[in-house]
C-alpha cells in the first residue's frame, strides 16, 4: 500500500503546517510551512485578481454608459399647471409651468420642508437653480422624477386642499405612492417623511423661448 | 473505506447487483442512514409535514421551471410577450406557469409555517444550532431567488419592486449608489437588469439553494430530529442501540409524509386551477401591465411573503428613528445598571452605544429603514442563542410564554397585513409599534424566556399509540 503511505506522509506535512495536530513526532517544518503560506496567499491574491473580470463585466456596458446623450423638448405646449415627461438616461424628467399660485405658495412652505434650499446634497441641484423656486426661470420647473427615497417615480398631486395620504393644509405638489414621500411644487421634499433629499434637478438650459435642452448647460 | 464484499454466488440477480454497486458506491449505506435506520420521534405532529413539503414544492418549482424557460425571453422589449404567448399560445403552458408562481407562494407558506415548528419546540437549540443557521441560509437565498423571479414576467409590480428594492442598497453610506449600479448594470432598472437576473434566478440562487438543502439535511441527520416535547430520544436507547422512542423513517415517516403530500396537492392543484392569482396576493394585478419606467403604479407593494418585511422597512422614519435612539440609550442604561460583567465590558458597551447613536443621527432613516428589514430577517440566525429558555419545547414553558407567541404571529401578520396598504397615518403607527414588537420579542429573548414557573419535563416522549 505505498499509496496510503505517501497520502498519510502527505497530510502529515498539511496538519504540522497548518494545524498543528500532532499525527507524528516529526518536528514542524519551519521552511515548508512558510512556503505553504506563502504559495496559499500568492493563490488568493491570484483568485481575488480572477474575480475582478467577473465584477467588473457586471458594471454599466459601455452601451449603456453612451446612451446618456441630452435631449431636446419643445415646451410651448405646455399650458400652465400641466407637465410633459421626458426621458432623459432612462429616467423621466419632468417639465412643469407652474401657475403664479403654485409660485406665491412656495416660500410660505420653507418651515414644513426638510431642507428647503437643497444644501444637503448641492451637486443634485445646479447653480442656477438654487433658489427659491429651484430653477432657471420661476414658472418652468425642470426635475428627475423619480423620489430620492427609493426610486419610484411621484404622481402628481397639483390639486391644493384636502385628499386621500396628504396632509390637509396641501398646497399642490408631488406624492410617491410607494412610501408616501411627499414634495412641493418646487420639488423640495417636506419633512418628516421617507425620502431624504430634494428631486434631483438635471442640468438644463433653454435653447430659445419654447425650446429646453436638458442634460447639458455648459453652452449657456 | 469499506472491504471488498464477496456474496454467495447463490444469491438472486437482484442481490448481485446491489452487492456490485455498494463495493463501488454505498448506495445501501446511505439508504440506510438516511431512510431504513434513520430513527426519528414516534410523537410527530401535523407540524412536522412542512419540511418534506418544502422539498416537493422545490421540486415542483425547478421542474416547472425548467419548462418555463424553454419559452421564456429575458430580454427587455420581449419577456413581457414571452410570458404572456405561454400563457396563451404555449400547449398547456399556462398550466406550467400557474404551477411555477402558485409554487412561490406556496414555497413561503410551507417554509414559514415549518420555521414557526422551529420556533415552538425549540428545534433551533442545541445541538441543532447548525441545521437552523442552514435552514435561515435556506430562506434568504429563497428570499432572492422569489425576488429575482419576480422580475422576470417584466410587469409594473416587477419593474417597480425591483427599482425599489434595489435602491435601498444605495442607501448603504459610501458604496451605495456604486453597489446599486453594479446591481443593476444601468442607471435605471433594465435590460441588463432583467438579463442578469434571469442567470440569478435560473442558475446561480437554485445552485446554492440545493447546496444548502443538503447541508440542513445532512446536519439534521448527523443530530437527528427533535420533537414536540423537546426531547432527545437518543438519551433512551433499548439494548439495539435504537431509541427508544424513534421509529425508521423508512417506512412509517415516508408513508406518512406521502399521505401529507397528497393533502398538500389537493389545496395545491385547487389554488392553481380556481384561483392562481389568490385576489391580486400570489400575482398582483398591476403586474399585467407591461412594465413603464415613466409610470409608478398608484400602489406598490411587494407580494405577501414580503410584506412583514416591507412593513418593517416603511416604519423606519426620521421620528422613528428617535424611538429607536431612546431604545439605544435605555438599553445601554439597563446594561449598565443590572449585567453582571466586568466594568471594562459595561465602559464598551457604552462605547459601543456612543457610536450606534452617533451614526443614528448621522445617516439617514432611509438606510436604517434598510437595516431594519435586512435585521428582520438576520435576527432568526441568532435564535440558538438568544432563548435561554430551560425548556425546549412550548409545552413545558409558562402559559404565558404562550400567549406571548400567539402575540408575536398576530403581529407578524398584522405587519404583514399592512405592508400590503398603502401609507397612512394610523397605518404608519401601527406598523412601528409592530415593528417595535417584531424586535422586542427578539432582542429581549434573553431575558423573557428564562422567566416563569416551567413544567417538569418528561423522559419519554408523550405519545399515544392509534
Amino acid at each position: 500500500m505505498a499509496n496510503a503511505v505517501s497520502y498519510n506522509h502527505g497530510l502529515t506535512l498539511i496538519q504540522n503546517a497548518f494545524l498543528r495536530i500532532p499525527m507524528s513526532d516529526t518536528p514542524v517544518n519551519n521552511s515548508k510551512r512558510t512556503w505553504i503560506i506563502a504559495s496559499g496567499c500568492a493563490g488568493a491574491v491570484g483568485g481575488i485578481a480572477a474575480a475582478v473580470p467577473f465584477v467588473s463585466s457586471m458594471l454599466p456596458s459601455e452601451k449603456a454608459k453612451a446612451a446618456g446623450a441630452a435631449v431636446e423638448a419643445d415646451i410651448s405646449g405646455i399650458k400652465p399647471g400641466e407637465k410633459l415627461t421626458v426621458e432623459w438616461r432612462g429616467k423621466p424628467v419632468w417639465i412643469v409651468r407652474r401657475t403664479p399660485e403654485q409660485l406665491a405658495a412656495l416660500p410660505k412652505l420653507d418651515p414644513q420642508l426638510a431642507d428647503p434650499l437643497s444644501l444637503r446634497k448641492p451637486s443634485e441641484t445646479p447653480e442656477y437653480a438654487r433658489n427659491g423656486w429651484r430653477s432657471r426661470k420661476p414658472e418652468i420647473f425642470v426635475a428627475v422624477g423619480i423620489c430620492t427615497h427609493l426610486g419610484c417615480s411621484p404622481s402628481d398631486k397639483f390639486n391644493p386642499g384636502p385628499q386621500p395620504s396628504l396632509p390637509d393644509d396641501w398646497q399642490g405638489g408631488f406624492f410617491c405612492p410607494c412610501h408616501g414621500s411627499t414634495f412641493d411644487m418646487a420639488g423640495r421634499v417636506f419633512k418628516n417623511v421617507p425620502a431624504p433629499d430634494n428631486l434631483e434637478v438635471p442640468p438644463y438650459m433653454f435653447l430659445s423661448d419654447s425650446k429646453l435642452l436638458i442634460g447639458e448647460d455648459k453652452k449657456a | 473505506m469499506a472491504e471488498f464484499k464477496e456474496i454467495s454466488p447463490n444469491a438472486n440477480g437482484g442481490e448481485k447487483l446491489m452487492n456490485w454497486v455498494d463495493n463501488r458506491f454505498p448506495a445501501t449505506k446511505l439508504f440506510k442512514e438516511h431512510m431504513s435506520e434513520y430513527y426519528a420521534p414516534k410523537n410527530f405532529n401535523i407540524w412536522y409535514i412542512f419540511g418534506s413539503l418544502s422539498l416537493l414544492v422545490l421540486v415542483i418549482q425547478i421542474v416547472t421551471g425548467i419548462f418555463l424557460v424553454m419559452h421564456y425571453k429575458p430580454d427587455a422589449a420581449l419577456a413581457f410577450g414571452s410570458v404572456e404567448y405561454i400563457m396563451r399560445d404555449v400547449p398547456w403552458g399556462w398550466l406550467i406557469r400557474y404551477m411555477h408562481s402558485t409554487g412561490a407562494s406556496a414555497f413561503f407558506v410551507v417554509v414559514y409555517l415549518h420555521m414557526f415548528r422551529g420556533l415552538m419546540y425549540g428545534s433551533y437549540r442545541k445541538p441543532r444550532e447548525l441545521v437552523w443557521l442552514f435552514g435561515c441560509a435556506i430562506f434568504l437565498a429563497l428570499m432572492a431567488e422569489a425576488f429575482m423571479g419576480y422580475l422576470l414576467p417584466w410587469g409594473q409590480m416587477s419593474f417597480w419592486g425591483a427599482q425599489v428594492i434595489v435602491n435601498l442598497f444605495s442607501a448603504i453610506p459610501f458604496i451605495g449608489p456604486d453597489l446599486a449600479l453594479l446591481i443593476r448594470g444601468d442607471f435605471v432598472v433594465g435590460d441588463a437588469t432583467l438579463n442578469r437576473f434571469f442567470a440569478f434566478h435560473v442558475i446561480a440562487v437554485p445552485l446554492v439553494l440545493l447546496g444548502l438543502v443538503v447541508a440542513h439535511i445532512i446536519a439534521l441527520h448527523e443530530v437527528g430530529s427533535n420533537n414536540p416535547d423537546g426531547i432527545e430520544i437518543k438519551a433512551n436507547k433499548g439494548p439495539d442501540g435504537v431509541p427508544l422512542d424513534g421509529i425508521p423513517f423508512h417506512p412509517y415517516y415516508s408513508v406518512h409524509d406521502i399521505f401529507a403530500v397528497s393533502m398538500f396537492l389537493f389545496v395545491f392543484t385547487a389554488i392553481v386551477f380556481f384561483a392562481p392569482e389568490m385576489g391580486g396576493y400570489f400575482l398582483e394585478y398591476n403586474n399585467f401591465i407591461p412594465a413603464d419606467p415613466f409610470q409608478t403604479p398608484l400602489h406598490i407593494a411587494p407580494v405577501w411573503y414580503f410584506t412583514p418585511f416591507y412593513t418593517l422597512l416603511r416604519a423606519v422614519t426620521s421620528e422613528m428613528m428617535y424611538v429607536l435612539i431612546a431604545c439605544v440609550v435605555v438599553g445601554t442604561a439597563l446594561a449598565v445598571a443590572k449585567a453582571k460583567i466586568p466594568a471594562l465590558f459595561k465602559g464598551l458597551i457604552v462605547g459601543a452605544a456612543l457610536a450606534v447613536v452617533a451614526m443614528m443621527m448621522a445617516i439617514d432613516a432611509k438606510f436604517w429603514g434598510v437595516v431594519a428589514m435586512g435585521g428582520g430577517v438576520v435576527i432568526l440566525f441568532f435564535l440558538p442563542w438568544l432563548d435561554n429558555s430551560p425548556v425546549k419545547s412550548i409545552r413545558y414553558r409558562p402559559t404565558w410564554h404562550k400567549y406571548l407567541y400567539a402575540a408575536f404571529v398576530i403581529n407578524f401578520f398584522v405587519i404583514g397585513y399592512l405592508g400590503t396598504q398603502p401609507v397612512s397615518e394610523i397605518a404608519g403607527r401601527i406598523s412601528q409599534a409592530g415593528t417595535l414588537f417584531y424586535f422586542g420579542f427578539f432582542i429581549l429573548m434573553p431575558w423573557w424566556s428564562r422567566l416563569g414557573t416551567f413544567k417538569p419535563v418528561p423522559s419519554r416522549v408523550t405519545f399515544t399509540a392509534h
